[in-house]
């Protein structure tokens, strides 16, 4: 095996067990895997940028199925091209599929097992606390370099979903649409100019 | 044949649930529980507690609960297959759209509006979780609030800022620490 191929399998070899990984801790919904992602790949690895992960995420929350599959996909065509999303997507797959088809013979004694939900209950606050640690580092640049826009941006589309429950996807094409009419008037003005 | 209409109903599911875990629960009892008729009503509710308390996406869960009741391991596989191949075709697709053109003025604008959208909706989901786990239910109240969920939360944040702690240990160590302390103030040793 050449030197080329041996670096490429071994990406693909560590894609697939840091989606293993993460995929058998993760609990409580699509964003959750996704705020690991970033800090596997891009704090970790530096595989990803930081801007590059968030637009994993909102391509992943914005297209049909699994948003833990989405990204895996995502993630996995960048790494390594088919084998790569054979890779991520396997990694994320497994984990669930093995959990289940053992907790489903002994439903009962797990889901009244009174240990198992104070666990469950307690990596709660975990959980909490790591989305918004990522939160925070996302969100360090705009608030450092005092950009007005962007920080309004997050301020109406959290309001929009966490008070007025209006629909994630919808929020995102507003934004997508606010992104187009900006580049709109901006050529404008380079036009009259 | 049942390999075949199992692949076929997760692969619906796969398809038209857009949105993350809550739009794919209708739509899997739709196919599950009205249409096929493989789960009685109160399997469905088992189910959707179990996908709750195991990690994972919802649409693989049910998949594999299903695909293991109707036909057993190739069931389970053939079924969680139906429920990704669309995430598989769709995403690589938007992927080769991105890469291609990420360099682009326009696209260039647009995602740099989406990206701070973006983040508020993960602050939301983070402070949903938040909630929940704070008080219980989930319901603003001062007989819900749990002050042991508000330390380990608060304690788990300053580790994480302030140190280079990989997230799932902090994770774990959560779930943990909550069980002893609740069984500590449980015996009376307090």
């Amino acid at each position: 095996m050449s030197e080329k191929e041996n670096s490429k399998t071994r990406i693909l070899l560590k894609l697939f067990f840091s989606m293993l990984y993460i995929s058998t801790f993760t609990f409580g919904g699509g964003f959750v895997i996704v705020t690991l992602m970033k800090k596997k790949f891009v704090d970790e690895y530096h595989w990803i940028e930081e801007q590059e992960m968030l637009d994993i995420t909102s391509i992943a929350q914005s297209s049909p199925g699994a948003i833990a599959v989405n990204a895996a996909v995502i993630v996995g065509k960048k790494l390594g091209g088919i084998m790569g999303i054979i890779a991520a997507t396997l990694g994320t797959v497994i984990p669930p599929l093995v959990i289940i088809s053992v907790i489903s013979f002994f439903y009962n004694a797990f889901s009244e097992n009174p240990y198992v939900a104070l666990i469950l209950k307690g990596m709660q606050a975990g959980v909490a606390a790591v989305i918004l640690d990522v939160v925070c580092s996302l969100s360090k640049d705009y608030v450092k370099n005092r950009k007005i826009f962007e920080i309004i941006l997050i301020a109406v589309s959290f309001t929009a979903v966490f008070f007025l429950k209006i629909n994630v996807i919808l929020i995102i094409l507003c934004a997508a649409a606010i992104g187009f009419v900006t580049v709109l008037i901006k050529n404008k003005k380079a036009v009259k100019k | 044949m049942i390999y075949l209409k199992l692949f076929l109903a997760f692969l619906q599911v796969g398809l038209f649930s857009v949105g993350g875990g809550y739009a794919a629960i209708a739509l899997i009892r739709e196919q599950v529980v009205d249409t096929n008729m493989w789960l009685t009503m109160s399997e469905f509710s088992d189910l959707t507690t179990i996908a709750e308390m195991t990690p994972g996406p919802i649409a693989v869960n049910a998949a594999t609960f299903v695909g293991t009741k109707i036909a057993g391991l190739p069931g389970a596989l053939l079924a969680t297959a139906g429920s990704i191949l669309p995430s598989c075709i769709i995403c690589s697709l938007l992927a080769f759209i991105y890469y291609k053109y990420k360099g682009a003025k326009t696209l260039q604008s647009i995602l740099k509006s989406i990206r701070p959208a973006t983040i508020g909706l993960i602050l939301s989901a983070g402070l949903s979780i938040l909630q929940y786990a704070v008080f219980s239910n989930g319901e603003l109240s001062f007989s819900s609030f749990d002050i042991i969920s508000l330390v380990i939360f608060v304690a788990a944040f300053i580790i994480l800022r302030k140190t280079k702690l990989s997230p799932i240990p902090v994770m774990l160590c959560s779930g943990v620490i909550y069980l002893i302390v609740n069984l500590i103030f449980q015996g009376g040793i307090l």
